[in-house]
């Protein structure tokens, strides 16, 4: 089934809009300053809405065609044309980019809508609107890039906006930290991708993703793995999978509607949309497929792990989001027979964990910005809405029926074991273990935020969020609650995507589907009972226990992340620099000034010979004479 | 006559002229040495004249001769100016001009 790709027409000329309309709101405000203080907030969500109409609009239109037209590409200008390179903007819309960038205006334009209660009180509101737009500017122009080069202009958008927005109360030393580390790791990810994009054109004389895409089947299968690899790690700074995942928890720091928006329902997981988007690239470099697929799954049991023993709210959100990218980069790395399902996911993910966020969120702005969560507890009645839209999140995620993280999770664990073979049986039962710890800290999140014992500060007087919070929550919720189904069930979504990512090939899975999903399933609530049951009926203490098992320790630490990239990495970085510093300073900086100073101190000396004398110059010329004198003498004879 | 005896009377002045130079203070002394060393050159000249049977040496011999002329103006007035503001004409004591 191929997919033939026409100019744009009709509707399909607005695309620039999409893209546009966002970008010039945050010129306005950031630009604007404070004469836009007063409805600064209203027009930065009044765009991404304006964005999301247009891009429902283009949506059915592209439904309207057969499967095989629902590929446009908009030619914008030429960017670059030297010589043999030649880079054009264009925007390119098919069925992949459209759904990244229904999620993107979406949930994007609910996000904004709720920041407006969230940030009411915050003096710097109309700066936030501004960053927020110009994010997802960024992240359209990111996933409607028609070249890898354009898709890097909005990759480092949506890193700098991501780095503005975690350090928006940068007035805090260790939020402007965060951001500073975040945007360092990130960068050591971007590497890998520009390094591919180079090789891409080395090897291939194009840049662009039908190009790439087209010329992968006659290049060498060592250098297509070589670019697979360095993309994987552009995608692993992106998306905070081992070993780039240690900036995810730190990125907390910034105001909650970030934390769901940028580092849980869109930016994030950039990474998996670039392995989806290379899937031309990845189909052919089954090591660099092996490689994705341990990458996730190795993170999706350290998010896992880390999320169980986090007292804050957010940072433990921030563990399961780390662990449930892990599932669909895992997934993508499996080949046609997971791309689908990563992206289902996906975008079920970008649902439930954005109403999870916004739901903590909701539950910070009633309690003093409190995040810990042995402070919570027994909230269920004094915060109803949040607690039921919370509550859809939390079933979402764990993966009970009808849930959309049922049918989505179920899938990747099915594609799991349908690799075959003990490959088959070591990522299937690894994903499975996944989805019950995502049960137990999630019942633990439940638990200790809503039931059991009220443990609140003195001062805390928990209530209920305003409708403009509550409201893009209960969105959010029922969309938790659908999409899955809807997705999934009939293949919607597989038919939708497969002129992009390719058919589903059949699986040889050594379990049949019943016994895999009721298998999950009880697994999954008995875990949740049992989290319940430590935390809900057990007490929970209202400070941090200090004395705990080792396992414990090491996940209240990330498992050493930060200590490990220190001792690996900062402090080598560090001893190089100042051997540089030394060398610098010391021999070059020597060599400059010992020259100098040499040359200095013979005029010194020399100079002495300018006694003021007539008589000893009449000497020296008279010694002089008398030696060419004889110079001539000795060379004439 | 030989030309060698010429020769050497005109290098012993030259030396005798330029020890002048070399020993003595006062100003106007190393000046008339001065005057020695260029009559002995100027009887080189004449010399060489007589044994190369032309005019070239003598006509350098009255260039040197107007050369000599025209320094003496100017350096008896540098002489006389310095000895106006330092009531001294020793070489020696003119040594402001140094490192």
């Amino acid at each position: 089934m191929s997919l033939h790709t026409t100019s744009a027409t009709g509707v399909f000329s607005l695309l620039w809009l999409v893209v546009a309309l966002p970008l010039l709101g945050a010129a306005i405000l950031l630009v604007g300053a404070r004469r836009t203080n007063r409805w600064g907030h209203l027009l930065g969500s009044l765009l991404p809405v304006v964005s999301f109409v247009l891009a429902l609009v283009m949506f059915f239109a592209l439904l309207g065609k057969d499967s095989s037209a629902r590929s446009i590409d908009q030619h914008l200008y030429t960017w670059i044309a030297v010589g043999r390179f030649h880079v054009d903007v264009g925007l390119l819309v098919d069925p992949l980019s459209i759904s990244f960038v229904l999620l993107i205006t979406g949930v994007g334009s609910l996000i904004h809508i709720y920041s407006v209660g969230y940030m009411a009180h915050d003096p710097d509101r109309r700066r936030f609107f501004g960053y927020l737009n110009l994010f997802v500017a960024s992240m359209l122009l990111l996933v409607l890039a028609d070249s890898y080069l354009t898709l890097y202009v909005g990759w480092e958008g949506v890193g700098l906006a991501s780095y503005l927005l975690i350090g928006f109360w940068n007035q805090r030393r260790d939020y402007a930290t965060a951001s500073t580390k975040a945007f360092v790791m990130n960068r050591v990810g971007d590497v890998g991708l520009s390094i591919a994009i180079m090789l891409m054109f080395a090897t291939f004389g194009t840049v662009s993703i039908g190009g790439v895409a087209a010329g992968a089947p006659h290049a060498q299968v060592g250098v297509v793995t070589a670019i697979g690899l360095l993309l994987l790690l552009g995608a692993c700074g992106k998306s905070a999978q081992i070993p780039l995942q240690a900036w995810l928890g730190d990125a907390m720091a910034g105001p909650t509607p970030v934390s769901a928006l940028i580092h849980a329902a869109t930016m994030v997981t950039a990474g998996v949309y670039l392995i989806a988007r290379s899937n031309a690239l990845f189909n052919l470099a089954p090591n660099a497929q092996l490689v994705v697929a341990i990458v996730g799954v190795a993170t999706l049991l350290f998010g896992a792990i880390i999320a169980c023993a986090k007292d804050d709210i957010k940072k433990g959100l921030a563990g399961s989001t780390m662990s449930q990218i892990g599932y669909m980069i895992m997934a993508a790395g499996f080949g046609p027979i997971g791309y689908t399902f990563a992206i289902a996911h996906l975008l079920t993910h970008g649902f439930f964990k954005a109403d999870l966020f916004l739901g903590a969120g909701s539950v910070m702005h009633g309690m003093n910005d409190e995040v810990n969560m042995r402070r919570y507890g027994g909230l269920a009645k004094v915060m109803p809405i949040t607690f039921v839209t919370f509550g859809f999140g939390y079933l979402a995620i764990i993966g009970i029926w009808p849930f959309s993280g049922f049918y989505t999770k179920d899938k990747i664990i099915e594609a799991a074991f349908a690799r075959g073979g003990t490959q088959g049986w070591i990522f299937g039962t690894l994903a499975l273990i996944g989805a019950v710890i995502t049960a137990y800290y999630m019942t633990r999140m439940m638990a200790m935020t809503f039931f059991g014992r009220k443990r609140w500060a003195h001062d805390a007087h928990p209530h209920e969020s305003g409708p403009i919070m509550t409201g893009p929550l209960l969105v959010l919720a029922a969309l938790s609650l659908v999409a899955g189904a809807f997705l999934i069930l009939g293949s919607r979504f597989a038919h939708w995507v497969a002129p992009v990512l390719g058919t589903i090939p059949e699986g040889q899975s050594p379990i049949s589907t019943v016994t895999l999903t009721v298998v999950t399933l009880v697994l999954v609530i008995v875990a949740a009972v049992a989290a319940y049951w430590r935390y809900a009926m057990q007490p929970v203490a209202d400070t941090t226990p200090v004395l705990v098992s080792p396992l414990v320790a090491a996940a209240r630490r990330d498992l050493y992340q930060d200590a490990i990239n220190e001792t690996l990495f900062m402090r080598p970085g560090q001893y190089l620099t100042r051997f540089l510093v030394f060398f610098d300073n010391r021999v070059v900086d020597g060599a400059v000034n010992g020259l100098a100073a040499l040359i200095g101190g013979i005029s010194g000396r020399t100079r002495r010979l300018q006694t003021g004398f007539a008589r000893s110059y009449a000497l020296s010329m008279l010694a002089g004479a008398a030696v060419i004198a004889l110079a001539v003498v000795l060379v004439r004879f | 006559m030989s030309p060698t005896g010429f020769l050497v009377v005109s290098a012993l002045l030259f030396v005798i002229g330029s020890i002048g130079v070399l020993v003595r203070r006062n100003a106007i002394v190393v000046f008339m040495s001065i005057e020695i060393m260029l009559n002995a050159s100027n009887l080189a000249f004449v010399t060489f004249a007589r044994m190369n049977g032309n005019l070239d040496g003598q006509v350098m011999a009255f260039f040197v001769m107007v050369v000599a002329a025209a320094e003496v103006v100017v350096g008896l007035a540098i002489i006389v100016a310095i000895f106006r503001t330092r009531r001294t004409a020793s070489v020696d004591d003119a040594n402001l001009l140094k490192y």
